[in-house]
């Protein structure tokens, strides 16, 4: 096993060099604009919303921070990961290399911009007056969960994607329902209970939540919804691997 | 006895066919409904049975469709027997239609390193064996430059340089010695014969038969997927040539 991940780690870092290169067309403005553009986007949305949502919502433009933080970074990794297979066909058509390789390395690139993004948060967080805590490290977790999570998504829309071309048009119809599906610029203070529970069924809402709660409530979020998090994890995970095992050798019929 | 390093037994293939690609989803759900769904298969590669010896270089001949790629695929592992067994005792490196799958957008440089990464090399061995690939691709001025710069017999001696630097077990070539002009051409026949001197095993598929008759230790012979002969290099070969000539499998 270790003697794998050895052998796949130099086809790893070649594969997420290539795609930064040719993501970023070797520029340094290339990695700045990927971290403006969500920046811009928060500018929008708080000029925006500020007026409707701002005045009972403590630290408004942090709270909206977190949601385009969190979603910002699911939509830009599922929606690379979802040409992983089909842009990287003429390679797997004709060497045996393992088909998830190709998925990993666009996942790793869209990890970096929400690193790079998530440090501009945290500027964010510290001018706001938010007093930094030790609470904040336990974000790694649901950063863990979201990693797998999104590389799950990925696995599956990247399969469907080889076998339906027309999957890209309505899973942006999607992302946009799940955008406003995932409370990013409201509160769902005011909804009954029953509907609050509707929203935690949203793996995207869940883990936007959890970075409010730690950074902005102060506090920790319960043991079932630790699970709840790494549960939308694995099952995604799964259902990707599964894919893929399955349909390993049939992709090449489709592309 | 020398050790067998390839075996495949009475291997099939089924090849899937028809109007299901790049079909979206609401296409396909009306055709579903409608009946109108359609998925042809034959058998491209159908019940082959050979084996090879270390150090031995096998040769495969037949017409365009014979089903020599779909083979090779099956023995690189790119494809999975529909029926049969592959059977491989070593690490296999495929080199098939050598010039597709580099990236236009990087330079040759970085493109080296890449495909040396998805033959599954280690860095190490590509970091040491980078400037001899190059110099035996006869690159070394263009090294730098964007890939889709390059004639595409550049591209085919890159490709065939960085795969035959290996000391792969089991080393497949299609169409591979065709490539450059006259001149690489003997220089990658030399490079050849001499992988085939240190005990690797090797599938040549090739439409020269002087080639196959000069390299080759065993050929084996295919036709609409089906085996027609596999044996000595000489005695085929002269039965593949009457078949050139006449049309008639003997």
């Amino acid at each position: 096993m270790i003697q794998k991940m050895k052998k796949h780690s130099f086809l790893f870092t070649e594969l997420v060099k290539r795609d930064f290169k040719k993501k970023y067309k070797r520029t340094i403005l290339g990695v700045f604009w990927s971290v403006l553009s969500p920046l811009l986007n928060l500018l929008v949305m708080s000029l925006v919303f500020t007026q409707f949502f701002g005045r009972s919502t403590p630290h408004y433009t942090i709270y909206l921070f977190a949601g385009n933080l969190v979603f910002g970074y699911y939509r830009e990794s599922t929606n690379s990961g979802m040409q992983s297979l089909v842009s990287n066909a003429s390679i797997f058509k004709k060497i045996n290399v393992p088909k998830y390789m190709f998925l990993l390395s666009k996942n790793a690139s869209s990890l970096i911009n929400f690193g790079l993004t998530l440090v501009v948060f945290f500027i964010f967080v510290a001018i706001d007056g938010i007093a930094f805590s030790w609470r904040f490290l336990l974000l790694l977790y649901p950063i863990a969960c979201m990693v797998l999570f999104n590389m799950g998504v990925g696995l599956v829309l990247s399969a469907l994607y080889v076998f339906f071309k027309d999957i890209q048009y309505l899973y942006e119809v999607f992302t946009m329902l799940l955008m406003y599906c995932s409370a990013i610029f409201y509160t769902i203070d005011g909804y009954s209970p029953t509907v609050q529970m509707v929203f935690h069924c949203n793996p995207v809402y869940v883990y936007i939540s959890y970075f409010r709660q730690i950074i902005i409530d102060g506090v920790i979020p319960s043991l079932p919804y630790h699970l709840l998090m790494a549960a939308y994890a694995a099952l995604v995970l799964g259902l990707g691997f599964f894919i893929y095992k399955k349909y390993n050798h049939q992709f090449l019929y489709y592309v | 006895m020398s050790q067998t390093m390839l075996k495949l037994s009475d291997v099939s293939i089924r090849y899937m066919t028809g109007d299901f690609k790049s079909i979206g989803l609401k296409e396909y759900v009306v055709r579903r409904l409608s009946g109108k769904y359609h998925v042809k298969d034959f058998w491209a590669v159908n019940g082959v049975s050979f084996e090879v010896n270390k150090g031995e270089m096998l040769g495969i001949v037949g017409k365009n469709g014979a089903g020599k790629s779909t083979l090779l695929k099956a023995v690189s592992g790119i494809m999975e027997p529909t029926k049969g067994k592959v059977t491989l005792n070593g690490t296999v490196v495929a080199l098939l239609e050598l010039a597709s799958g580099f990236d236009n957008e990087l330079t040759v440089k970085e493109n080296t390193f890449l495909r040396g990464a998805l033959l599954g090399y280690t860095r190490k061995f590509m970091e040491d064996a980078y400037d001899d690939i190059i110099a035996f691709a006869e690159l070394e001025e263009f090294q730098d430059r964007a890939f889709k710069q390059l004639s595409s017999g550049m591209k085919s001696r890159l490709a065939f340089a960085i795969a035959s630097f290996v000391q792969p077990e089991i080393l497949i070539l299609d169409e591979v010695l065709s490539v450059g002009d006259g001149a690489f051409r003997k220089k990658s026949e030399a490079k050849m014969k001499q992988i085939l001197a240190s005990d690797a095993t090797t599938i040549l598929v090739s439409h020269s038969l002087e080639q196959v008759r000069s390299l080759c230790d065993k050929v084996l012979w295919m036709d609409k997927g089906k085996q027609i002969a596999f044996g000595p290099t000489k005695e085929i070969c002269d039965r593949y040539e009457r078949f050139l000539e006449t049309g008639i499998i003997e």
